[in-house]
């Protein structure tokens, strides 16, 4: 099956520690991803400056292992993500801000991007809405 | 066929930016032309309160972009009238006329419409 994974809460929210574990055991049972998107506090998992305390699960890492070790397509919402100051070095550059946050294998795009994989999917699963 | 979703909208208006971001979502899906539904739902309802007052908490109006929706493509847009009776608002008096007032048992068959759910 194929599947959409949407993301909305933040990397400390026992919520986005379930999407992983959704997402990885998805692909252990042989299933596709066909996107993961990042949205409202879920831009805050793709972040590279979250500092998790030693003794505590690193979410933003583990998400940027899963992505990277199975050349997943994550995409982060650029409008949530300004909003919060999660930016790439390209929209950094383009605000004049210092701090950049979020680099590969995250990709900052539109809302289109959503869209796009409602429509490609066979499910769209949420992890952490209201 | 593109596949429907429906947005169930579920904040409220100025508890912060999650209300906006659910309509985001909604205008984007007009945009492309996409079937897609927008159902106030629980404290969602208060996004359709009469005479709200944006600037007395510094805040963007959202109501004038709710207007908007029909204009964007957004026709099937639903309001649960319990969600509204149980806060105090009448389900007749909402400031988006074009939602439909629908019971919880209307609103169970709603989602089985959709091809997709999202809930915010």
């Amino acid at each position: 099956m194929k599947f959409a994974i949407a993301l909305f809460s933040a990397a400390h929210a026992p919520s986005s520690r379930r999407a992983l574990l959704f997402a990885q055991a998805a692909l252990a049972g042989g299933h596709e991803i066909v996107r993961l998107f990042f949205y409202q506090d879920g831009v805050h998992n793709a972040s590279g400056s979250v500092v998790t305390p030693q003794d505590e699960l690193d979410l933003p890492r583990q998400w940027r292992t899963f992505v990277t070790e199975h050349q997943l397509d994550g995409v982060v919402c650029i409008a949530a993500a300004l909003r919060r100051g999660v930016l790439n070095e390209e929209e950094a550059g383009r605000y004049q801000r210092e701090a950049v946050a979020v680099a590969a294998p995250w990709e900052l795009s539109g809302l289109g991007q959503l869209h796009d994989a409602v429509q490609d999917a066979d499910r769209l699963i949420c992890f952490g809405g209201a | 066929m593109p596949r429907s979703l429906l947005i169930i909208s579920r904040q409220s208006p100025w508890s912060g930016p999650g209300a906006r971001e659910a309509l985001d979502i909604v205008l984007a899906g007009g945009a492309f032309d996409l079937p897609i539904g927008l159902l106030f739902l629980d404290d969602g309802v208060f996004q359709l309160a009469a005479n709200q007052d944006a600037r007395a908490l510094q805040q963007k109006d959202l109501s004038a972009n709710l207007q908007a929706l029909p204009m964007f493509g957004v026709e099937d847009l639903f309001v649960c009238g319990d969600s509204a009776a149980e806060r105090g608002l009448d389900p007749k008096a909402l400031s988006l006329e074009e939602a439909q007032v629908l019971t919880v048992g209307e609103i169970t068959a709603l989602i089985d419409r959709y091809h997709q759910v999202i809930t915010l």
